[in-house]
């Protein structure tokens, strides 16, 4: 068996670390959030459940929590739409270019996540590449302004960043998938489209959910997005959280969001996990 | 290459019922790897062929190839006046049980035998009314619910049967079905299988690297070794008359004999007795079951030889001894199980067992 002391050396750290860096940060933002700021800018250690009351009640908090959930499902449909047939050609139809695509799509993942947002930006703003091209060939006579600053950038710039996390665990599950199923199936008389709506389609769900899991919560709580290129109509509730932690040195408040949100993502994570159980059969 | 002359048995099954699928000079290469050189075939309606052959013998491609899952490079294939090798594999109505049984693991039972039907647009009550027919035929009613995980391996092999034959083909095909099975549930399958075959009345075109399998099932065997057919013939025809010294070795168990033809005497080593076979060097093959403790009134016409006993194995009936006469001959003979034998012996055997075989080593 193994040593007292080797035990200790690959427990403890990990130990350690997921008290200091979670669950101390955790119970401390569930203190805060039935704190209070004082009108003199202090946080008063009294209990209640103002913060909670305020969330639901507030216009501009409840309203950026459904948009934010609106902007993530937005990107979580494009991402599988886009994530799908992708993964489904490579495993399918790539043939011996299967690994070179595979790169392709896994190389945008090194790029900083900032260097692609503000790429957006230039293809995107009045001045961009997009309203630039469009004028010249006489499209439009004056940039769009919608373009940029607009919740249509926040969702096009997630969902770029975001497909390939959607279509990795798809791909995975469509590796999975015996081929022998699908010669079974065309060997029963079906059509490659039938192979694919009952065989294919159903043995891939659990790929689905996790890529569509991801994809939602990864840019439910996304704030970068947002603030480049997002303006006032695209703000999500991670741009309040922030601000609320800065600027406006209300911790309580940003703490019950965060909660919130916290409370959401697990549970949303939990019931997916739930369903890719169900379906899957090996 | 040798040329190959049309075996007797494929004669008579072609003439006396008619031929349902032919395999016509199908060959095919992976790049430069030669896989099927040139296969001709025909399976007559309602036989139980096997095609039997090592593993790389082509057996599996060959399968593929009806089945569709594979293109030929060259050749045709043609099942009722139509050809078979332009369709894709769900226009053909030719289905297979695959060597691992392929069962939609989403489905239940029920649903994997009546996937078929269900794709074709059958009625739910005529599926519901086929379904349980094909379950009981394969004694698996009592599943129907199940997921072909929460089934044994022989049940899951019953399923894949009911699912291919619940689209009534007019062709089956089975690729090593039985291969995952442990020994006492595959010759119960074999046996279950023929039967299934008898009572449905449907070719069968069964591939197995295992030649017991084959001798027990089949009406006719076809070797292939290599991607070339070897013999296509009867298991009983194949076995007492094999075409050639591979296949008197892959079919049970035989002694080769390399013999000199001089004006109608055969000399091998220091036996030697007349016969027809033409003047030059000559492969027989003698089974060791057709050689015999020499009684102690000769039989005329027999050849005798006495040998030294160098090694027995003990088959329970049976016994196999190794004979090394004082030539350096070595025979296998098959003989009673006997705890006695040893030392030297005398043994005979009727020359018209010793057959020639044409040699495969040097095609």
């Amino acid at each position: 068996m193994f040593s007292r002391a080797y035990r200790a050396v690959v427990t403890v750290p990990p130990l350690l670390w997921v008290t200091v860096f979670l669950l101390i940060p955790y119970a401390l933002m569930f203190c805060y959030s039935f704190w209070m700021v004082s009108t003199s800018q202090t946080i008063v250690h009294s209990w209640s459940l103002a913060n909670y009351r305020q969330l639901l009640t507030v216009d501009v908090y409840w309203q950026t929590l459904l948009r934010s959930m609106w902007i993530a499902a937005r990107v979580m449909l494009f991402s599988l739409l886009l994530g799908y047939p992708l993964a489904y050609f490579l495993s399918f139809y790539a043939g011996a270019k299967k690994d070179l695509f595979y790169q392709l799509v896994i190389i945008p993942l090194w790029v900083s996540y900032l260097v692609r947002a503000y790429a957006w930006k230039t293809i995107l703003g009045s001045d961009g590449v997009l309203n630039t091209l469009l004028q010249y060939v006489h499209l439009t006579k004056h940039p769009l302004e919608f373009l940029l600053y607009s919740p249509f950038a926040v969702v096009l710039t997630l969902t770029h960043i975001y497909t390939p996390f959607t279509f990795l665990p798809i791909y995975a599950s469509l590796e999975h998938i015996p081929r022998n199923l699908v010669e079974a199936s065309s060997d029963l008389g079906a059509s490659p489209a039938q192979t694919f709506w009952r065989v294919i389609f159903p043995l891939s769900i659990p790929g689905v959910l996790a890529g569509a899991t991801f994809a939602f919560v990864l840019s439910l709580g996304d704030f970068l997005a947002p603030l480049l290129l997002g303006g006032p109509s695209g703000i999500m509730i991670s741009n309040i959280v922030v601000s609320l932690f800065g600027a406006a040195y209300n911790w309580p408040l940003g703490a019950a969001i965060s909660l919130c949100m916290l409370v959401l993502v697990v549970s949303l994570l939990f019931v997916s996990e739930r369903l890719e159980k169900k379906w899957s059969f090996s | 290459m040798l040329t190959r002359e049309q075996p007797v048995a494929a004669l008579e099954a072609s003439a006396t019922s008619s031929t349902l699928l032919d395999i016509h000079k199908i060959a095919k290469s992976f790049g430069k790897n030669v896989v099927l050189r040139g296969i001709s075939l025909q399976v007559a309606e309602g036989e139980f062929l096997t095609i039997l052959g090592e593993s790389g013998s082509g057996k599996t491609t060959l399968l593929r190839i009806i089945a569709g899952f594979e293109s030929a490079t060259s050749g045709e294939l043609w099942m009722g006046g139509e050809r078979l090798d332009r369709l894709p594999p769900y226009k053909r109505r030719v289905n297979t049980v695959f060597q691992h049984y392929a069962l939609f693991p989403h489905l239940t039972v029920e649903q994997n035998v009546g996937y078929g039907l269900r794709v074709a647009k059958h009625s739910a009550s005529e599926i519901d009314a086929q379904v349980e027919q094909a379950l009981a035929r394969v004694k698996m009613t009592a599943y129907a619910k199940a997921k072909p995980s929460k089934i044994s391996g022989g049940q899951q092999q019953r399923v894949a049967l009911a699912r291919a034959l619940v689209k009534r083909p007019q062709l089956l095909l089975l690729d090593e079905p039985l291969s995952a099975l442990d020994a006492n549930l595959r010759r119960q399958m074999q046996l279950e299988l023929k039967s299934l075959q008898r009572e449905v009345g449907i070719s069968f075109v069964f591939v197995t690297h295992d030649q017991d399998e084959a001798m027990v099932m089949s009406d006719r065997i076809a070797l292939l070794r290599a991607g070339e057919l070897e013999q296509v013939a009867t298991p009983r025809e194949i076995y007492s008359r094999p075409a050639t010294s591979y296949a008197a070795q892959f079919i049970g168990h035989t002694n080769l004999l390399r013999a000199d033809v001089r004006d109608g005497v055969v000399h091998c080593g220091s036996l030697f007795w007349t016969s027809q076979l033409p003047d030059g060097s000559a492969l027989l093959s003698l089974r060791p079951e057709n050689i015999e403790v020499a009684a102690p009134s000769s039989v005329p016409g027999n050849v005798r030889f006495r040998g030294k006993l160098r090694h027995k194995a003990f088959h329970g009936a049976s016994e196999l001894l190794q004979i090394e006469c004082t030539d350096g001959l070595l025979f296998s003979v098959r003989t009673e199980a006997r705890s006695d034998w040893q030392g030297e012996l005398e043994f005979e055997f009727d020359p018209a067992d010793a057959f020639p075989v044409r040699n495969s080593e040097a095609a």
